[in-house]
C-alpha cells in the first residue's frame, strides 16, 4: 500500500481557557485523533460546534488558531511530520502544499484589493507560477467553478460580486497554487440554501477535476454526503465513527451518528384552522425610513390561535421586517393589523400593555437577547413583575415553574447567561416569552444558530409548549426542514411579497411555482447523488448566482 | 482570595495615603493651615519637615490641608460630571432621534469653547467659592463623560435584549439603569480615574492662575503660585505640590487600569 498523503496519528490539541471568576487553566480539546487521507480523496469531518472539527482541519496546516496549541501526536504530510517542521518549512507548506477555505469569504477577502490579485497571491509568492501563469490558471479555475465572465471577474473588487460567487472565488484562491490538500471549513454554511447548492456543485467539480485531496468540515451531514468519499464523525474532540459515506448515512453504527442521521424527523400533523384568526395581517406595505424601496409589499396572512404559521424565504426576502411590523418596531406605511379582534396601533409606543404582553418575541441569537449582567432569575422574573406585579416568594415559585417547563430545573436561577450553553440560552429566552402568558410568540430564526441536535430539542419543546399553553407561533425561518417539522400553515416570501400561502399540506404539494420549487429542491437530502439530480432537474436559477 | 498585581498595589497604597491625609488632615497636620510659625522659606528641619513657605507657614501642613481641598474639589466635581454626563449620555442614546440630536449638538457647542478659557470667563464674573468651582468644573467636564457614555450606550441599545425590553413596554428609566448601565460600567469606571486626574490638574491650574481656591485656604495649585519665586533662589517649596499631583495621578491610573481589567472579566463581562 502506498503511503497516504495525510497521516494523522494521536493528534492532541490543547488550549488555555479563562473561565469567569476563576484562574485560567489548560484543557485538552482534541484527544488523540487518527486518520489517513489518500491523494485525491475527500474526507468529511462532521460534528457539532466544539467538536474540534476546525481545529483538526487547521492542524493539517500545522497551525493552531488564537491560543490553541498542537500539544501531541503526529501529522504526516507528503512523508514528513509537519508538527515538527521548522518555521520556514511551515511557511512554504501553508498556502503552497495545503490551502484553506474559510466559512465567511466576505470577511476573508481584503476589500481594498481586486479579486485576481488575491487569488494569485499565494501561487506567486510561493514561486509556483509566474504572474502570467497564475492569472491564466485563475481564469481556468473561475471557469471551472462556474463563475460568470471568467476572463474579467478577477478585475472586480470583492464587494462587486455576490456572496456565493465570492465563496467560489475563495475556492479558486485555494486551488490556484496547485496544492495537494485543501481544507474546506464550512464553506457553504453562511450562504442561502438556494445558493449553497451551486457552490457545493462548483466545489465538487473543482475537486474532481483538479484531483486535489480535501478535508471538508461541516455540521450538516446531508451536505458532507454530497462531496465526500469518507466521513469522520467527531464529538467533543474525539472520533465517534469513521466510514464510507454510504455506511455512515445508511448504516450508522454508533448511537451518536444515528442521532445525527435521524435529526429533523419530528412528525407534526397540521391542525385545522379555527373560526376567527388570532392575528390578521391585511395589505401591509412597509419601508425603512430614509429609503425609497418597499421591503414588504401588500402582505396578507392570517394566524389562528394555538397554531403555527411559518414564514419562509431567503435572506433579504423581508421575513424579519414582517416581524418588526407586527411587533410595532416599524410602523407600516399601509395596511392594518388585527390581533384577537382588536386593531393593533402601528407604533409600539401607543400600544396598551395587554397588547404588548400577549405578543412576545424570541430571537435568533440568544446571546444578544439576554442582558449578560442579569441572572436567569432576573431575566425570567422581570415580565412576571412587570405585567403581573408578582413579588418575593410567589415570583420565585413561578420562575421555578417556568424553568421546569423548559426542562432546566433547579439551580439555574442564579446563573448568568455566560454560564449557559447555546441551547439552554434559547430555552431561557422561551421561558421569558412564556412568562408573559402570551397568545402569540414570534420566533425569528430561533434554531438557526444552534447545532442540529440541540435545535431538534428546541423544536420539540416549542411543540409541546404549544399544546400546553395554547400559544400561536409566527415562525420565521429559512430552513424548510424546520418548517416541515413545526408548521400548520406556510407563507413563502420572495423579494418582499408572499408568493405562496396556505395550509402546510397544500403549500408543500405540487404543482409548485418556480421559486417554491427552487427553495424546496435546495434543501440537502441525506442521500448520495442528490446534488447532481437536483441541479439537473430544477426550474429556476438561484438569485445569488 | 483575589490576587492584586504589584502595580495596582503601589497605586492603591499611594491613593489610600493621599485620601487618608485628606480626610484626617486636622489630626495629621502638625500646624494649622494658615498659622505663621517660622521664617520665610526655612529649610527642612525636625520642626518643619518640608521647611516653611513664602510667609513662614509650615509647608507640610499646607500640603496636607491643600491636598484635602484639592482632592475634595476634584472628587465632588468628578461625581457631578459623571452623574450628569452619564445620565444625559444614556438618555440621548436610548431616546435617539431629535432628543439625541439636540443634546449632542448642545454638548458639541459647549465643547467647542476651550474649558480653561470658559472657566476663566465664568470665574471672573462669579464669586470664586468652592461650590462655584465644583459646579463649573463638574458641568464642563460632564461633556466629555456624555460623549463616552453616549458612544458606549449606542452600542448597547442596538442589542436584542434592549429591543426585548422595549417590546415588553419598559420605561426609559429601566432601559437606562437596568439594561444599559451595568453593561457600560467598565469603560466608565476606567474613565472615572482619568477624569479625576484631569479635575486635580484643572483645579490646580485655576488656583495657580489665581481664580481657583482663594488664599489663605491652601490647595496644591495655590501653593505652587505662592512659592514660585522661591525657585529662583533654589528653594524647592513650589515643587512639592507638583510631586504630589504627579504621584496621585499615576497611582489613580494604576488603580483604574486594574479595575478595568477586573470588571471586564467578571461574570458575563463584555469583551
Amino acid at each position: 500500500m502506498t503511503e497516504p498523503l495525510l497521516k494523522v496519528r494521536g493528534l492532541k490539541i490543547g488550549a488555555t481557557i479563562y473561565p469567569p471568576g476563576e484562574k485560567s487553566r489548560d484543557i485538552e480539546i482534541v484527544h488523540g485523533v487518527d486518520f489517513d487521507l489518500e491523494a485525491g480523496k475527500v474526507l468529511g469531518l462532521i460534528g457539532e460546534s466544539g467538536a474540534g472539527k476546525s481545529t483538526i482541519g487547521l492542524a493539517a496546516l500545522s497551525y493552531g488558531r488564537g491560543g490553541v496549541e498542537l500539544t501531541g501526536g503526529e501529522v504526516w504530510l507528503n512523508g514528513r511530520d509537519i508538527l515538527k517542521s521548522r518555521m520556514a518549512d511551515k511557511r512554504s507548506l501553508r498556502g503552497g502544499e495545503v490551502t484553506y477555505v474559510s466559512q465567511s469569504a466576505a470577511a476573508s477577502f481584503n476589500p481594498a484589493k481586486r479579486i485576481m490579485e488575491q487569488v494569485t497571491e499565494a501561487a506567486i509568492s510561493h514561486g509556483k507560477f509566474t504572474k502570467k501563469e497564475a492569472e491564466e490558471r485563475a481564469v481556468g479555475l473561475f471557469e471551472k467553478l462556474g463563475l460568470p465572465d471568467p476572463e474579467n471577474i478577477g478585475s472586480r473588487y470583492p464587494h462587486q460580486v455576490s456572496g456565493g460567487q465570492l465563496q467560489r472565488c475563495m475556492t479558486a484562491l485555494a486551488l490556484c497554487p496547485q496544492p495537494d490538500l485543501v481544507v474546506f471549513d464550512e464553506p457553504t454554511t453562511a450562504l442561502d440554501v438556494t445558493t449553497q447548492i451551486d457552490v457545493l456543485k462548483a466545489i465538487k467539480t473543482a475537486i474532481r477535476d483538479t484531483g486535489v485531496a480535501a478535508l471538508y468540515i461541516t455540521h450538516d451531514l446531508a451536505v458532507v454526503a454530497q462531496v465526500s468519499d469518507h466521513i469522520m464523525v467527531l464529538q467533543q474532540g474525539a472520533m465517534v465513527e469513521y466510514g464510507s459515506v454510504d455506511q455512515i448515512i445508511n448504516a450508522p453504527k454508533e448511537e451518536y451518528t444515528q442521532a445525527l442521521v435521524s435529526v429533523r424527523s419530528i412528525k407534526h400533523v397540521e391542525k385545522e384552522p379555527g373560526q376567527t384568526p388570532l392575528l390578521k395581517v391585511e395589505g401591509i406595505t412597509a419601508r425603512y425610513s430614509g429609503t425609497n424601496f418597499d421591503v414588504l409589499k401588500d402582505i396578507d396572512v392570517e394566524l389562528h390561535a394555538g397554531q403555527t404559521l411559518a414564514v419562509v424565504g431567503e435572506s433579504g426576502s423581508g421575513k424579519s421586517t414582517l416581524a418588526r411590523v407586527i411587533t410595532g418596531l416599524l410602523p407600516p406605511s399601509e395596511g392594518t393589523l388585527t390581533f384577537d379582534g382588536r386593531t393593533l396601533t402601528p407604533d409600539l409606543a401607543t400600544r396598551p400593555l395587554d397588547d404588548l404582553r400577549e405578543l412576545q418575541m424570541i430571537y435568533q441569537m440568544a446571546d444578544t437577547a439576554m442582558n449578560p449582567r442579569q441572572t436567569v432569575g432576573t431575566i425570567i422574573g422581570r415580565p412576571l413583575e412587570f405585567y403581573f406585579g408578582l413579588k418575593g416568594k410567589e415570583k420565585q415559585k413561578r420562575i421555578q415553574q417556568l424553568l421546569d417547563e423548559i426542562e432546566l430545573g433547579e439551580g439555574f436561577q442564579d446563573r448568568y447567561p455566560a454560564e449557559l450553553s447555546g441551547g439552554q440560552k434559547q430555552r431561557v429566552c422561551i421561558a421569558r416569552a412564556l412568562a408573559a402568558k402570551p397568545k402569540l410568540i414570534i420566533c425569528d430564526e430561533v434554531t438557526s444558530a444552534l447545532d442540529p441536535l440541540v435545535a431538534d430539542g428546541i423544536l420539540k419543546l416549542l411543540l409541546r409548549l404549544q399544546k400546553v399553553e395554547d400559544v400561536a407561533y409566527l415562525f420565521i425561518t429559512h430552513d424548510l426542514a424546520t418548517v416541515k417539522a413545526i408548521a400548520d400553515s406556510i407563507a413563502v416570501m420572495f423579494q418582499g411579497k408572499i408568493v405562496r400561502y396556505g395550509p402546510k399540506s397544500q403549500v408543500l404539494a405540487p404543482p409548485f411555482d418556480d421559486y417554491t420549487d427552487l427553495l424546496l429542491s435546495s434543501v440537502p437530502e441525506m442521500r448520495i447523488g442528490w446534488l447532481e439530480e437536483t441541479i439537473a432537474t430544477r426550474k429556476m436559477e438561484a438569485a445569488g448566482n | 482570595m483575589m490576587r492584586i498585581p504589584p502595580a495596582a498595589l503601589v497605586g492603591l497604597f499611594f491613593t489610600s495615603v493621599f485620601f487618608f491625609c485628606a480626610i484626617f488632615a486636622p489630626f495629621i497636620a502638625p500646624y494649622g493651615m494658615a498659622e505663621v510659625v517660622g521664617d520665610v522659606w526655612e529649610p527642612s528641619s525636625s520642626e518643619f519637615l518640608l521647611g516653611t513657605d513664602s510667609i513662614g507657614r509650615d509647608l507640610l501642613s499646607r500640603m496636607i490641608w491643600g491636598g484635602r481641598t484639592t482632592i475634595f474639589i476634584a472628587t465632588a466635581a468628578t461625581v457631578l460630571s459623571f452623574v450628569t454626563g452619564a445620565t444625559l449620555g444614556f438618555f440621548a442614546a436610548v431616546s435617539g432621534g431629535w432628543v439625541d440630536q439636540v443634546l449632542s449638538r448642545f454638548i458639541d457647542l459647549v465643547m467647542s469653547i476651550p474649558s480653561l478659557i470658559f472657566a476663566l470667563v465664568v470665574l471672573s464674573v462669579m464669586p470664586t467659592t468652592i461650590l462655584t468651582l465644583i459646579l463649573l468644573m463638574g458641568l464642563l467636564d460632564s461633556t466629555r463623560v456624555f460623549r463616552l457614555a453616549r458612544a458606549v450606550a449606542v452600542d448597547i441599545t442596538v442589542m436584542d435584549y434592549v429591543e426585548a425590553a422595549r417590546l415588553r413596554g419598559e420605561k426609559i428609566g429601566w432601559i437606562i439603569f437596568r439594561e444599559t448601565l451595568p453593561n457600560a460600567l467598565s469603560p466608565l469606571v476606567a474613565e472615572v480615574g482619568l477624569r479625576f486626574i484631569f479635575m486635580v490638574l484643572f483645579v490646580s491650574t485655576l488656583s495657580f492662575l489665581g481664580l481657583g481656591v482663594q488664599p489663605p485656604q491652601a490647595d496644591w495649585g495655590g501653593i505652587v503660585k505662592e512659592n514660585k519665586e522661591g525657585i529662583n533662589y533654589g528653594i524647592q517649596a513650589a515643587l512639592y505640590p507638583a510631586y504630589a499631583i504627579a504621584t496621585l495621578c499615576i497611582s489613580i491610573n494604576l488603580v483604574a487600569d486594574w479595575i478595568l481589567g477586573r470588571t471586564t472579566s467578571l461574570k458575563g463581562g463584555r469583551g
